[in-house]
């Protein structure tokens, strides 16, 4: 088989990956010039890197992600964003599009909202910085939220956007994705029951096959009866 | 650990009390992922050991003074249930517990790759419903799997089994028996790749002959229950059909635009 195309090989923790000329990439070690496994996950080999796409485990900030996170505490100066990772993020009052006094930090973001923001920085020993400040990035008003693993965002979101743009589209709701596997969704309550069921369709079968079938046919199914 | 017993254990045949030659494994059953609520789960049952692990994290650690800023932690708890011996045992942690659930830590914590979460602590709890000898090596066992199952990164799936002296012979994995009235004990985990030894105690008295012989079929043991361990996550993780739809893919810039 070529060394290039894509099998879907579930790697354990510890299973040889390549010996020979490869370099090693995201998930995996090197014990005595070999290429092993670190964790659970499916191998995949890009341009001469071998990694392992992990099939769970929790989300580990990198900067630039678009996070969705909940406010969980406030400061004078500052607000803790819990970004659905093991580490807490604090949001600084000079990274959110609004001029806020020192101490007045409550009137903006009360603890328990929602609000999409993009990874700032992470330093080494994970210390996480948010920001607001840019295009797009606003506190959430109103709708729910799903949770699912980070993992499957890159399923929900599909090819180029396809499956998200396919539940956008049947349901009529607006969503944003979390990389941090967060979703925001607002419109109809019987459309965001159905974008919910569709989305816990691709959590629960992100490693199945014609999962853009099924969740089409799903999709179709519902909105059928419903006309 | 008897010491001095006659009860015979071991028959002329070399045939064990319950059936077993004396280096053969107890019958053993693994399954991953049984936990919903989880990161990750496995439960392992050895002979009529029933032993269930679960892992949480890695998650912000408290006590806040027990993060360190460079690596994870690792913290076991190893539990053995009220009804999981004879005797009603007096629930909550002794000092055989303690001592065991330190010992289960500070193995797993050189087999994962702790420096990839500094400040966090990765929480592995195992619970004996019922024991029958060999907990600590069958709550090991089963503690990789459920530290695989909940993707942490490790170096690889930790397998433990004991090896024991019984009427001056060496046997392996014993029982109940064999371990009250056998005249030592001897659990081993190891990294079945490399051979390294993560967690080895001596209960009673081996000759350097007796140990050598003893560590051998530990180890060809350990490469036993290895292959159960990874056989139990591939059940779990088995890909149907096993061919890729569409590759997971960084996502598209514009994809949180509204539609």
């Amino acid at each position: 088989m070529n060394k290039e195309s894509m099998t879907r090989e579930l790697v354990l923790p510890g299973d040889l990956l390549d010996a020979g000329d490869m370099k090693p990439g995201e998930g995996t070690y090197v014990h005595d010039g070999k290429i092993f496994a670190a964790m659970l996950g499916i191998k995949s080999v890009k341009s001469n890197f071998v990694n392992v796409i992990p099939l769970g485990g929790r989300y580990i900030p990198a900067p630039g992600d678009m996070i969705i996170g909940k406010v969980i505490d406030i400061g004078p100066s500052n607000w803790l964003v819990d970004i659905y990772s093991p580490y807490p993020a604090p949001l600084h009052v000079n990274e959110v599009p609004w001029r806020v006094e020192f101490g007045d930090t409550a009137r903006y973001l009360g603890v328990g909202d929602t609000l999409l923001a993009k990874v700032l920085s992470v330093d080494e020993t994970k210390r996480v910085q948010v920001t607001m400040k840019e295009q797009g990035l606003r506190k959430l008003q109103g709708g729910q939220i799903v949770e699912i693993s980070h993992s499957k965002v890159p399923r929900v979101i599909g090819k180029n956007g396809s499956m998200i743009q396919m539940i956008k589209t049947y349901t009529n709701c607006r969503i944003f994705i979390g990389q941090n596997g967060r979703i925001w969704m607002d419109g109809n309550m019987e459309d965001m029951v159905h974008a919910m069921r569709a989305i816990k369709m691709i959590d629960e079968g992100a490693q199945t096959l014609k999962l853009t079938e099924r969740v089409k046919e799903f999709l179709e199914s519902v909105y059928r009866k419903e006309e | 650990m008897g010491g001095n017993s006659d009860m015979k254990l071991i028959d002329e045949n070399g045939i064990r009390i319950d059936g077993r030659k004396v280096d053969e494994l107890r019958p053993i059953k693994i399954e991953a992922g049984v936990l919903k609520s989880a990161d990750g789960s496995a439960y392992v049952e050895i002979g009529k050991n029933k032993v269930l692990a679960a892992v949480y994290g890695p998650r912000e650690c408290h006590p806040r003074h027990m993060q360190n800023p460079a690596k994870a932690i690792v913290q076991c708890k190893y539990n053995m249930i009220s009804f999981s011996v004879s005797d009603r045992k007096r629930p909550g942690p002794d000092r055989r517990s303690v001592e065991i659930s330190k010992l289960i830590s500070e193995a797993m914590e050189y087999v994962v790759f702790t420096e990839n979460y500094p400040r966090t602590s990765i929480d592995v709890y195992i619970e004996v419903l019922q024991a029958n000898a060999g907990t600590r090596c069958a709550g090991l066992t089963a503690a990789a799997v459920a530290l695989a199952d909940a993707g942490i990164p490790m170096k690889d799936i930790v397998p433990a089994v004991a090896v024991g002296k019984v009427n001056d012979q060496v046997v392996l994995d014993l029982n109940k028996e064999e371990d009250n009235y056998g005249q030592a004990d001897l659990p081993i985990a190891m990294i079945p790749r490399t051979g390294e030894v993560l967690l080895m105690q001596m209960d009673g008295h081996l000759t350097q002959a007796e140990f050598d012989k003893a560590l051998e079929m530990g180890v060809k043991a350990c490469h036993e229950i290895y292959e159960l361990q990874k056989d139990a996550l591939r059940r779990r993780y088995a890909i149907v059909n096993g061919e890729t739809e569409e590759e997971p893919k960084e996502p598209a810039e514009d994809v949180n635009e509204e539609a």
